[in-house]
């Protein structure tokens, strides 16, 4: 993707997202204030507007995403963002997208739960996340940034996969991310590709068919029929898996962590390597589509598996079903409502490595 | 002997298929005047409905114009997305008293407080029709429904609500007005209603809203006549076919001005594939 890059400038996680949505083309913004996330749609009300995008505070989480869903059937760039207990009340209309086939954009900044939980950062909406999280049988395309860098970029990707797969795309960053400040470069992209959204959007039915989306479909044997569909958009979404690797190719231990956690366990196994310790980290960015094929390969190599989790145990049950075949993964869960450093990774990656 | 002459048809909005509705169901009718004032509008290629839930969910099928599926109650909320993207084109919902006056009712509130450049068509027939009978905020005191089968009593069960009092108490409804599907005569007036609140959308003064009192007469129990009868004599009294705002007639612009932002939109865009 060709690109126009701007200067560097120094700037919050959450507002790397919200540039990066204005970078995507994002035309209609809906949002209600939730604690770690609101840099965002703060940020949103004014600069939105100001290139002639509409920006609407919601009477709640349940009515923004649901204002995403119609805005996704005008065709328009359309996001929400929010927080866990947000997110959860987004679910019914996640699945109204996921089942009327619209691309929208949520992005979760995810913070302790269950319940009310704190403000804090955790990763403990990983299974809502990734298990589609409404109700039916629907999966979400889900990005996991780890640097505010990330953030902006994937912000774009994830405009760009809503729309070629016409389905919703979740941004799962968490309280790290989006509170913490770095250097990013804003960059544009030249064109924008919309995947031919003028030919299913509704725009008025002059001169041709009316449109109709909806998710349901009683007649007989139709709704199987969108069913196939769908898992046939999830199998062709395999495509997207993606994972950074690194220092994987001598290792013994590979350590899987995501997210900012997954920017932590680097700097443990950064110092670990500087130690003798052959450990590597594949740190999966896209987790759903997840990236198991990277996880098989290194499986089939012998090598041996630690997953690090902010949360309770849920990647790891995508780790083993990736490696099941060769091997197993061990766990090691920082609970949320701690924040965790480099330090707190580096003992059980060593007892895991059996030293 | 003369030819044959049309004096009558069904207006082109309209398509020609049997109904999925009851006998004696006012649905019919209703669709029927949304579709004509669509019609006299000029609107069939610029209208983009919000279905909702219930029996009136396949509106769809019956009216010739782009459409969306919301979930229970969340059509103001949807029609206000599609609104916000889709600015030029006309957006109305088509709403019953389960979903509207029940789960909805948050968005309903808040829609029309923001005044939203919507319309919404909401169906009172003080009962959930789709789901067998239910008990509906709507439903009327002493009303026998499947949840409350000694009748609605206040005490336990909360008096019906009245949504054309609520919405036409709001800053940014443009239009309010209850009318009812009972005799030709209101027929004639609930078609006028949904003119008006159809017409301050294109106008762009803020949010039109009509309540039409409608029967059902398979879950009241009843036949169609007898259920003409229940809105007229016991429906009416209780929801008084009135006008609550009307902003038009005030000659005032009392909903929120809104920054007509749409024109600096594209200035910015890209190159769009």
């Amino acid at each position: 993707m060709s690109a126009t890059q701007t200067k560097r400038i120094f700037i919050k996680g959450n507002e790397a997202i919200a540039r990066g949505a204005l970078a995507a083309g994002l035309t209609c913004y809906f949002g209600y204030p939730i604690t770690p996330q609101n840099d965002i749609p703060e940020f949103l009300s004014t600069e939105l507007p100001a290139v002639g995008g509409q920006f609407v505070q919601a009477e709640s989480e349940v009515a923004s995403a649901n204002m995403l869903l119609g805005a996704a059937a005008g065709g328009a760039r359309a996001m929400t963002t929010s927080s866990s207990p947000g997110i959860s009340l987004m679910q019914e209309a996640i699945s109204y997208l996921a089942g009327s086939d619209l691309p929208a954009v949520i992005v979760n900044i995810n913070r302790g739960g269950p319940g009310l939980g704190d403000i804090g950062t955790s990763q403990g909406d990983y299974f809502q996340s990734t298990r589609g999280g409404g109700h039916g049988d629907y999966r979400t395309l889900v990005l996991a940034p780890g640097t505010c860098q990330e953030a902006y970029d994937m912000m774009i990707e994830a405009f760009d996969l809503a729309f070629k797969y016409r389905n919703p795309v979740l941004v799962l960053g968490d309280a790290i991310v989006g509170q913490m400040k770095e250097p990013v470069t804003p960059w544009v992209p030249e064109t924008i590709n919309n995947y031919g959204a003028e030919d299913w959007c509704l725009s008025g039915a002059r001169g041709r068919e009316k449109r109709l989306l909806k998710s349901l479909f009683l007649e007989e044997g139709a709704l199987a029929g969108q069913n196939i569909r769908l898992q046939e958009k999830y199998t062709a979404m395999q495509a997207e898996a993606r994972a950074d690797v690194f220092a994987c190719d001598d290792a013994e231990l590979v350590v899987v962590a995501y997210g900012s956690i997954g920017r932590i366990v680097k700097s443990s196994i950064r110092r670990l390597r500087a130690e003798g310790h052959k450990v590597g980290l594949v740190r999966p960015l896209t987790l759903y589509p997840f990236p198991a094929a990277v996880l098989e390969d290194l499986a089939r190599q012998g090598k041996k598996f630690l997953t690090i989790e902010h949360n309770c145990g849920q990647m790891v049950e995508d780790v083993r079903l990736s490696i099941r075949k060769y091997g197993d993964s061990d766990f090691h869960g920082h609970m949320p409502g701690n924040l965790p450093g480099s330090d707190d990774f580096t003992d059980p990656i060593l007892a895991r490595l059996g030293r | 002997m003369s030819a044959e002459q049309i004096v009558f048809q069904a207006p082109e909005i309209m398509i020609d298929r049997a109904t999925h509705y009851c006998p004696g169901c006012h649905h019919g009718i209703a669709h029927r005047l949304v579709g004509e004032v669509l019609t006299e509008m000029g609107l069939v290629d610029d209208t983009l409905c919000v279905g909702s839930i219930g029996c009136s969910v396949f509106i769809y099928n019956y009216l010739n114009v782009d459409a969306v599926e919301a979930p229970h109650g969340r059509a103001p909320a949807v029609a206000t997305g599609l609104k916000r993207a889709r600015k030029d084109k006309f957006v109305f919902t088509y709403q019953g008293d389960g979903d509207l006056a029940s789960i909805g009712m948050a968005e309903i509130v808040h829609a029309a407080n923001r005044g939203e450049r919507i319309s919404v068509v909401f169906v009172n027939n003080t009962v959930y029709g789709m789901t067998g009978g239910q008990m509906a905020p709507t439903t009327l005191i002493g009303q026998k429904t499947t949840t409350c089968p000694g009748g609605r009593c206040a005490d336990r069960e909360g008096a019906p609500i009245r949504m054309s009092e609520i919405i036409g108490g709001l800053g940014g409804t443009a239009y309010c007005e209850r009318a009812s599907l009972d005799s030709v005569k209101n027929i004639r007036r609930a078609k006028k209603a949904i003119r008006k609140a159809f017409e301050v959308q294109q106008q762009g003064i803020g949010f039109g809203f009509v309540e039409l009192l409608s029967g059902c007469p398979t879950n009241w129990r009843m036949d169609a006549v007898a259920a003409n009868k229940r809105i007229t004599e016991e429906m009416i009294p209780y929801f008084p076919l009135a006008v609550f705002k009307d902003v038009t007639a005030e000659g005032a612009r009392e909903c929120m001005p809104e920054a007509d932002l749409s024109e600096s939109a594209g200035k910015s865009a890209k190159e769009v594939k």
